[in-house]
């Protein structure tokens, strides 16, 4: 995990970086790293439900008697 | 000047968060004071099995400089059958229902349903958006959930940190919630017989008993390029308390004979009190001209010995006129829990026991399709349909679920 973000951290600053007026692309809503948030809570729901495995994303969805 | 023009204020509000913001917190197009509605409802039902309406709002005021509040409010309704976790016999077999005051019996060579499971659900969800400085955000939530045998209280808390003139992000979070179960019958003891007629009582260790669900997730978000964003997390959970699931039981077959019960042919399930969760997350979004790529792959496991990989991909179509098409497939490979048993041996009765198939050596295979259509004042609407399929992975022969999917969102913001 730590040399896995070394690497990600080296490899963005090695990069020249995206100056703020070239963020267009990166600033749209289908470009977010949760684009359709309703869409992921209702999956995360259904799957925490019908599986073993769950979490990664992110922390605090609630908790449900489903599993 | 006064912009009055919707389309355009949105635009110039969009292009400033641009040159301001970084690009991990989401709609800030909006203007100071407006309100964003997200809504959806989803059907979800599974063949022969349970089905559910899940209704969904979420409510969002933008307070300027990037702070928000939010409110979601959730109501979720299932009816249907549900497996009790008995294997199928070539003979019929009966149940107590979890009140123990009625019975149902299943068919031979059927998987054991059982036909009294209803359960309704109403969650809430608050939420702060709070910027702390030029490069820190934090996220502050409550969340809180009632059934009629489960309560569910928590908090959690994410705060994000820009560097490399915000094209590095560390995100640190929490999360924790003490959750009270009270199902309907009372706790049964774990690995105790299940009674099959209702002038017989199970034996209890009371009536209620609670859980601590806690959660920390770390965090790295880099923009590879202009089109470009990465995310790697990592996710600790760790679970105390009533871990079982009241509700499910464990086959019980003769030694000399493994197709036939025996005289006490069921136990309730039995977890340990306490589970340790790992998860490694990767997320990639890419961008080719218009369409959008969403791409990522966790690595879970856990002290109970069950592991996963989980890969999912997105792939954004975009058509002239404010149009998009979205295929969806995700597939995950569980390996087992390792006191999953499909059935148990008289005789040899482990400490813990689950017949639970999603703890089981399984797949689980989505595949979907969603449009979307935006309209010029900004807003969405949207449905997606999706098939899913679990399906057995290892010797345990339990049936294929097969449910399908269908939801409508539609968003706004006045």
């Amino acid at each position: 995990m730590i040399g896995l973000c070394t690497c990600l951290i080296l490899a963005g600053c090695s990069l020249q970086g995206v100056k703020p007026w070239e963020r267009g692309a990166l600033a749209q809503q289908k470009m977010q790293l949760d684009p359709s948030p309703i869409d992921s809570y209702l999956d995360e729901h259904i799957y925490f439900s019908k599986e073993g495995a769950t979490g990664g994303a992110g922390v605090g969805g609630g908790g449900c008697g489903c599993n | 000047m006064q912009l009055n023009n919707k389309p355009i204020r949105q635009s110039l509000a969009l292009a400033t968060a641009t040159l301001l913001a970084g690009t991990s917190m989401p709609g800030y197009s909006a203007d100071t004071g407006d309100w964003e509605i997200d809504s959806g409802i989803l059907y979800y039902s599974e063949d022969g099995r349970v089905s559910a309406i899940e209704p969904v709002i979420q409510l969002r005021k933008y307070l300027g400089d990037e702070e928000a509040i939010s409110a979601r409010l959730v109501v979720d309704s299932l009816t249907g059958s549900s497996a009790n976790g008995a294997r199928a016999t070539d003979s019929p077999q009966t149940f107590t229902s979890p009140s123990g005051k009625k019975t149902y019996t299943t068919n031979a060579n059927e998987t054991p349903l059982d036909p009294t499971f209803r359960d309704s659900r109403v969650a809430l969800n608050t939420q702060w958006d709070k910027p702390l400085s030029q490069t820190l955000r934090g996220v502050f939530a409550f969340n809180g959930s009632v059934e009629h045998d489960y309560t569910s209280l928590g908090i959690s808390s994410t705060m994000a940190k820009d560097f490399n003139q915000r094209n590095t992000t560390l995100t640190a979070g929490f999360a924790l919630s003490h959750d009270s179960i009270k199902p309907l019958g009372g706790i049964p003891v774990g690995m105790s017989a299940a009674p099959t007629s209702t002038s017989v009582s199970k034996a209890e260790e009371g009536s209620k008993d609670t859980k601590i669900v806690s959660d920390l997730l770390l965090g790295l978000t880099q923009v590879v390029g202009r089109n470009t964003l990465m995310q790697l997390n990592y996710n600790y959970g760790r679970d105390t308390g009533y871990l079982s699931d009241p509700y499910k039981l464990v086959s019980v077959m003769r030694n000399d004979d493994p197709d036939t019960l025996a005289n006490t042919p069921y136990l309730y399930e039995k977890r340990p009190d306490s589970k340790t969760r790992n998860a490694l997350y990767w997320k990639l979004v890419h961008q080719f001209s218009e369409d959008v790529l969403h791409l990522s792959y966790r690595y879970y496991w856990d002290d109970w010995g069950l592991s996963a990989h989980t890969i999912d991909a997105k792939y954004r179509y975009e058509f002239a006129g404010r149009h998009y098409l979205m295929p969806h497939i995700r597939y995950s490979r569980q390996y087992q829990a390792d006191f999953y048993h499909y059935q148990l041996s008289e005789g040899d009765i482990p400490s813990y026991a689950s017949a639970d198939y999603r703890l089981a050596d399984m797949s689980t295979t989505t595949l979907g399709l969603k449009y979307g259509i935006q309209t010029q004042s900004g807003s969405e609407f949207s449905v997606r349909a999706e098939v899913m399929t679990q399906q057995s992975e290892g010797n345990a022969p339990f049936p294929d679920v097969d449910a399908n999917i269908i939801q409508l969102n539609y968003s706004m913001t006045f």
